[in-house]
């Protein structure tokens, strides 16, 4: 099989302005992968499916990965005028502070496809893109006009990451049920209190089990009054 | 961005439409479609599965299979516990087989620590794999029988032969579904020369039981009237819709991860692919029955072969176990298909992200493709050819 | 011809039927509760506490380190630790576990605890009549119902405990030849230079 960089060669060949970049995965595995812009990523996956030597003609696996928004706080040496009073004087003095500056990486949905050749009998090609951010610009091309196995993936990321696929013939929830709010497997999801409880002396579950009680009896007894 | 209208008709890879001449009923007549909800509880759904099915008559005119009654978030449990703590879970995927949902996970660790796994571990786990795929396929054939309306005996007889491999995996790993047994550059226990004694006399017993098998059913005139021709799968939409396992061999795709990944020690062993040639439901029964000789051929030669040796890498570490960030995504040929990992460490205790590519949900993909234009009676049977386990498909 | 595939399958089920009165071997039925199968062993239920000696109390072998309780899969156990030491079995001081549960309705048997105590205090018990009908309470043991002893433990899974016995053997003796030769050295220390008051113990802790 073709080399990642070669791959990354032929499709900037194929489709011009492609804009494909090779994200390396430093673990032992090194199975590093394509980053695609969503806007040719389309035409990306057409052409891996049907070029004669690559022939990725099986979608094995899409998923959906989470990364969340990321505050990194870091130091910053920061000079500055102080005013001071030195002997009874007040005067003017630069000074050397360190402070620790706070800044917000904002977080994305990531979206990942597994290739295979059944043909070539080679693989995997990793392709990966990312949404604009987590919560209003989480549109993403549909892979399913390309490769059919994406339909249920694809519907299964929309249902537990909120990744809205455009162009997928049949985009609802599929494990969750309709009318469901919220997307389950994003990492600040936080499930409802609306459980039945069934008293075990597991203290972990006892002290979740009792501020859920108080938030049922607290609700009730609102609509009592009410 | 989408194909236009004459592309897709052209396409082979393209969703099925209604069959031509199909439709008895008339729209100028006043007629309509009935629309029935196949399930949730029915009992030839194999679980909690339904079907919300549109009829012309007897026929079928759309299908949408509905699921997710059985869904638990197993994904979010896998991030929320250690690696080594997902690995009981795992056994909750495809309940049927286990240990292959084992040795797909820790494969796919194995991948992401970069860990070696010894000679004698390697190959008890072709053995108990190809084990469970002897017994999934003998209880999804009887189940599709069963399904036909050859009501217990087919079945009870993939169930005996079951039941004796069954015995087989609680003595060597002390339960008889949920086996937790390999772990990650390793097996958890060696299995002792008693129970590889007791696994060659069952082995021996294996081919006797498919020649029975065969003899029985294969050339039944009612077997052959109700599956031949129904259901077909076209290998170019097999391949596009993601099919694996049976039935894309069944039509005709010569396509076994064994032979393709080259995993494990399967290049050791000498064994064929079995291809169908139509791609109906008789072919995925005959591609079952065929597959289940060929690993009783991998038992024979693995169960000659052993050799002694440690069944765990020293180097691997039961506690505190952290892999280095990185992702790896594993993959095995399970007895449905192809079951995957796809890890992400951060390198903490826990796995980032914790997918699972589940054979049975993606090839449920096509069911629709499959059963149009077939009676209602029939997709019972399409259902049963294509082996699903909610526990999977829902996760 | 029509009908071979009836006429085979009614000749298969009447070889079945009268099989399945004299074929000894399939004839499997067994009246429990009167009558029980042989216990396997390797089977797994639900997990004990092993205790040395006589005395659960004194020779209960965790020590309360709640590795277990973290790596449990379901979160089945709950453990407290002691405020104060007890001495063990051996007579070394130990810290012990002032409450230990764990709760049969949580517990899916898959031996992680086992796996990663790394003190062979917890092990797998092969009975599995722990119905009761006290649905709460009855269903969360206690250390107390939990404790069994080594013996009981050599009873249900012998060859795994000889096993362990074996290796905690050496363990003990690894560390008492290390505290002898430890003590040999202190002592050579002390008479090549009297002057040195506190002669350190030979040898790094290793692990």
């Amino acid at each position: 099989m073709k080399t990642l960089e070669e791959i990354k060669a032929a499709i900037e060949a194929a489709v011009p302005g492609a804009g494909v970049e090779i994200v390396q995965n430093p673990g032992p595995a090194a199975q590093h992968s394509l980053r695609l812009q969503p806007g040719s990523a389309f035409e990306v996956a057409k052409f891996l499916r049907d070029d004669a030597e690559l022939a990725l003609n099986f979608l094995s696996n899409v998923t959906g990965v989470d990364w969340p928004d990321k505050e990194i706080s870091e130091k910053v040496k920061v000079t500055r005028a102080v005013t001071k009073t030195v002997d009874g004087v007040e005067q003017t003095v630069e000074e050397t502070v360190e402070e620790t500056r706070k800044r917000v990486e904002p977080g994305y949905l990531e979206v990942v496809y597994h290739l295979f050749s059944m043909t070539q009998k080679h693989g995997p090609v990793i392709l990966r893109m990312r949404t604009e951010n987590r919560s209003d610009k989480v549109e993403l091309p549909s892979m399913t006009p390309v490769w059919r196995s994406a339909e249920f993936q694809e519907r299964e990321i929309f249902d537990l990451y909120g990744v809205v696929f455009r162009g997928h013939p049949d985009l609802r929830r599929i494990l969750m049920w309709e009318g469901f709010k919220d997307h389950p497997m994003r990492r600040d999801y936080v499930e409802p209190d609306d459980y039945d409880y069934e008293p075990t002396a597991h203290d972990a579950v006892l002290a979740k089990a009792k501020a859920h009680q108080a938030a049922q009896q607290a609700a009730a007894e609102k609509g009592a009054a009410q | 961005m989408m194909h236009s209208a004459t592309d897709m008709a052209a396409d082979p890879r393209a969703r099925a439409t209604r069959p031509e001449g199909t439709l008895v009923s008339d729209p100028d007549d006043g007629t309509e479609l009935l629309e029935v909800s196949m399930g949730p509880h029915h009992p030839s759904t194999h679980g909690v599965f339904r079907m919300d099915v549109a009829l012309d008559g007897e026929k079928v005119a759309r299908l949408k299979p509905v699921f997710g009654y059985l869904h638990r978030n197993h994904e979010k449990l896998g991030e929320g516990n250690s690696y080594l703590a997902s690995m009981p879970y795992t056994d909750r995927l495809d309940y049927i087989c286990s240990l292959t949902n084992n040795w797909a996970y820790a494969l796919a660790v194995e991948k992401l620590a970069g860990q070696e796994v010894p000679e004698r571990a390697e190959y008890l786990r072709v053995i108990v794999g190809e084990l469970t795929r002897v017994q999934n396929h003998a209880l999804s054939v009887g189940f599709l029988l069963q399904d036909m309306g050859a009501s217990g005996t087919p079945l009870m007889y993939g169930f005996r032969e079951r039941e004796k491999i069954l015995d087989l995996f609680e003595a060597l790993t002390g339960s008889r579904m949920m086996c937790n047994y390999m772990r990650f550059g390793g097996c958890r226990v060696d299995a002792t020369p008693e129970w590889l004694d007791a696994t060659r006399k069952v082995v021996a017993g294996l081919p006797g039981f498919a020649d029975e098998f065969e003899a029985l059913l294969c050339t039944n005139e009612i077997l052959m009237a109700r599956t031949q021709g129904v259901g077909i799968l076209k290998p170019d939409l097999a391949v596009s819709a993601g099919i694996t396992g049976p039935m894309l061999r069944a039509s005709g795709v010569n396509y076994d991860i064994r032979k393709v990944d080259h995993y494990s020690i399967y290049d050791r062993f000498d064994f064929k692919v079995p291809l169908g040639d139509h791609g109906d439901v008789y072919d995925r029964f005959m591609i079952r029955l065929l597959e289940l000789r060929q690993s009783i051929g991998i038992l024979e030669q693995a169960l000659k072969d052993i050799p002694g040796g440690p069944v765990m890498d020293p180097k691997a570490k039961i506690r505190n176990f952290r892999p280095k960030p990185g992702e790896a995504y594993g993959r095995i040929e399970a007895p449905k298909g192809e079951l995957g990992f796809y890890l992400i460490s951060d390198g903490g205790p826990n796995p980032y992200r914790y997918r699972v590519r589940p054979p049975s949900f993606v090839n449920l993909t096509v069911l629709e493709d499959m059963c149009l234009g077939h009676n209602v009676a029939d997709v019972v049977l399409i259902l049963g050819s294509v082996d699903i386990v909610l526990g999977e498909v829902d996760r | 011809m029509l009908g071979e595939g009836i006429l085979k399958g009614l000749a298969e089920t009447a070889k079945n039927f009268a099989g399945s009165y004299v074929s000894k071997e399939r004839l499997t039925t067994v009246q429990y509760p009167e009558e029980r199968v042989a216990p396997i062993e390797a089977s797994r239920v639900f997990p004990f506490l092993v205790y040395d000696g006589g005395d659960w109390q004194a020779g209960l072998r965790c020590v309360a380190c709640q590795i277990c309780e973290k790596e449990c899969p379901p979160k089945c156990i709950y453990i407290e630790k002691s405020k104060d030491k007890k001495p063990d079995y051996v007579g070394k001081p130990q810290i012990y576990p002032a409450r230990f549960d764990i709760d049969v309705s949580v517990c899916m048997s898959c031996q992680i605890c086992v796996e990663v105590c790394p003190f062979e205090a917890i092990k797998m018990d092969t009975e599995f009549e722990l119905a009761t009908d006290d649905r709460f309470g009855g269903l969360l043991r206690s250390r107390d119902q939990l404790a069994k002893s080594n013996e009981y433990y050599h009873g249900i899974h012998p060859t795994e405990a000889a096993e362990v016995d074996a290796r905690l053997a050496e363990e003990k003796a690894k560390v008492e030849a290390k505290a002898k030769a430890a003590a040999e050295a202190a002592a050579a220390k002390a008479a090549a230079e009297p002057a040195t008051p506190a002669a350190k113990p030979a040898g790094g802790e290793s692990k």
